[in-house]
């Protein structure tokens, strides 16, 4: 199958679990009427008898799921990350809790869906799902990872919540790209290696294409900046982001999401545990946003290239 | 397995009944604290759904792929479950008297961490019946004809998402799914028409297209023919309210909300221990 070169991580998610669904007879999908948004679609006409569509009703689409996993089906519900992941007190006790093989899939990340303004915009998934024990939380940055991500995701025996896109994202891998379950990803490093790096950004999903820019920008300025993808928010690589950290003056983390509880704070975690002692910036969402396109919303709520650079440069204290 | 008929002949519920109320009693004193009220009211059902040959189960090969699954989706009332298993043989009957205690397999509400041969972790009313669903749905895209049972209580479906697994079953001809209502009149703080009013239920469930018996949740015989035409019935998913009494068997506790969630000191249970063998 010739792979698309642009898109919206849930593109690449849509397609590969329609491609899966001929090898996995397993695999059964669950929808609260949106799957045409979060790109099931493609699953839902190739396999009709494995597609279950529930209506409106979020809380019974996890329960459902958790139902259908005690029978043996490996099954992925689907939603707008707000609307699912919102059902957080289901998904505790019936994923999470009962230990049941369920995939949890939130589309329309963030602030960068853009225009349909501050209630579609999932801003808190992340913490909230990160403190459920036995969850792994997922957000991969683009075609490429996404795929990768979902194969193993399906693959994966155990409670998975994935957070992905409505936005294009940009393309942040190249040919051959092996993604790593658990691994903080190096995504750009200055041709010449500094003895300590100005910054180190880590960046996860739909900011990672603004952090290779910052680093770039800040190249041609004579900073010298390594940027890394955390597709993996939980369980956190907690050794690689201190190393990485130690061999910088500061660190930067840069995310679609609120401030508390997603990669900044999983960041701050690692290095404060590992005892590096490195300034930490973290540039996230501190309130409920508005309509606007993505890169309006990226530029006023601090997601930007410029903001990420001018993050890497600023006065800690 | 054996035949259904075969076991149903050779038991006496009301024996039975009596005899496992005794023991709902003992362990909720040795444990200090719990639920005897839903505990009481849902025991009778409990005990013709297992021993009447309703529910296909193994005590020696509890995860048999074919088993039927029962889902107690009221968790509190976990002691009922755990007596009629531990008599059936899937533990130790000396095991009742660990409940809630640290350490222990039997937790305040269903933890199959603890015990596999439990169906689902619940104690967050208002979930177990989406996950009856979800087995359901299971089991029919397999071809297998193992059959669902989930019991909630009355003040439980008080919660909405009861109502959207109750619109999502019929959707999918869950004929092989059986919800049953321990409608015995009382949750927490009071009396369920006070709290938030359910009537007319059999109309409401029906209204969601399920079929519905209402019966005498303590009327053996009345248990027992519901069952039995409830697994006649194809092509939509079955409901039983049980027209119960929270309480059931001792009568100072019979629909006194006080008796909610309080285990009996033990001169209490002395009395009721006294009352319950009594007979009346
Ligand atoms: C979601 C949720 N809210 C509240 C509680 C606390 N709680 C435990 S039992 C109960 C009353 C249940 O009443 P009912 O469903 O009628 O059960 P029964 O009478 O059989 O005990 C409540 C409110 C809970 N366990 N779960
Ligand atoms: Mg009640």
């Amino acid at each position: 199958m010739a792979s698309a070169t642009s898109g919206a991580t849930r593109d690449a998610f849509g397609e590969k679990l329609a491609e899966m669904g001929a090898t996995e007879p397993r695999l059964v999908v669950i929808d609260g009427d949106l799957g045409g948004s979060t790109r099931t679609t493609g699953f839902m006409k190739k396999f009709p008898e494995r597609h279950f569509e529930l209506g409106i009703a979020e809380q019974n689409v996890v329960g459902v799921a958790a139902g259908l996993a005690m029978a043996g089906k490996i099954p992925v519900a689907t939603s707008f990350a707000c609307f699912i992941a919102g059902r957080l007190e289901v998904i505790r006790v019936a994923v999470a809790y009962n230990q049941t093989n369920v995939k949890i899939v939130g589309t329309h990340a963030g602030i960068g869906i853009g225009d349909d303004g501050p209630s579609q915009m999932a801003l808190e998934d992340v913490a909230a799902l990160r403190a459920l024990p036995g969850m792994t939380v997922l957000q991969p940055a683009d075609l490429a990872e996404t795929r990768q991500a979902v194969e193993w995701m399906v693959k994966h025996h155990g409670g998975v919540y994935m957070r992905l896109t409505r936005q294009n994202t940009d393309q942040v891998h190249g040919d051959g790209y092996r993604w790593q379950f658990g691994k903080i990803d190096l995504l750009w490093k200055p041709a010449k290696a500094p003895a300590k790096f100005q910054a180190t950004v880590f960046a996860s999903g739909a900011t990672c294409g603004n952090a290779i820019a910052a680093a770039k920008d800040l190249e041609s300025r004579g900073f010298a900046v390594q940027v890394f993808n955390v597709h993996t928010l939980k369980p956190f690589d907690v050794e690689g982001a201190a190393k990485a950290a130690a061999a910088s003056t500061r660190v930067v983390t840069v995310e679609d999401h609120n401030e508390n509880g997603g990669l900044g704070s999983a960041v701050a975690e690692a290095i404060a545990e590992r005892g590096v002692g490195v300034p930490l910036v973290r540039l996230a969402v501190r309130d409920f946003a508005e309509s606007g396109t993505t890169e309006e919303l990226y530029d006023k709520y601090g997601l930007s290239a410029k903001h990420i650079a001018e993050a890497c440069l600023r006065n800690v204290d | 397995m054996p035949s259904t008929a075969e076991k149903r002949a050779t038991h006496d519920y009301a024996a039975l009944a009596k005899d496992f109320r005794v023991q709902i009693i003992k362990m909720l004193t040795e444990a200090g604290s719990g639920h005897p009220g839903g505990s009481l009211s849902a025991i009778d059902f409990l005990t013709v759904l297992y021993y009447g040959g309703y529910l296909k189960h193994d005590p020696k090969n509890p995860q048999a792929p074919d088993r039927d699954r029962f889902i107690m989706s009221k968790g509190h009332c976990v002691p009922a479950l755990y007596t009629v298993l531990a008599n059936l043989g899937f533990m130790p009957k000396e095991e009742l008297m660990t409940l809630r205690k640290f350490g222990s397999r039997l937790q305040g509400h269903p933890d199959k961490r603890r015990l596999p041969f439990l169906e689902a972790n619940t104690g967050s009313l208002g979930q177990g019946l989406s996950i009856a669903v979800g087995l359901a749905l299971g089991a029919k895209l397999d071809k297998a004809s193992w059959q669902v049972v989930c019991m909630t209580g009355d003040g439980e479906i008080q919660e909405g998402q009861i109502w959207e697994a109750a619109m999502s079953a019929p959707k999918f001809a869950l004929d092989n799914l059986t919800w049953v209502v321990d409608f015995n009149q009382v949750q927490q703080e009071g009396k369920t028409k006070q709290q938030m009013d359910l009537e007319p239920l059999k109309a409401k469930i029906e209204a969601f297209n399920w079929n519905v018996q209402e019966i005498d949740g303590h009327d053996y015989a009345a248990i027992d023919g519901a069952l039995k035409k409830a697994a006649s019935v194809s092509g939509k998913p079955k409901a039983i309210i049980l027209r119960s009494i929270k309480g059931k068997g001792v009568s100072w506790m019979e629909l006194q909300t006080a008796w909610h969630g309080k285990s009996p000191k033990k001169d209490e249970a002395e009395k009721a221990i006294a009352e319950i063998l009594g007979g009346k």
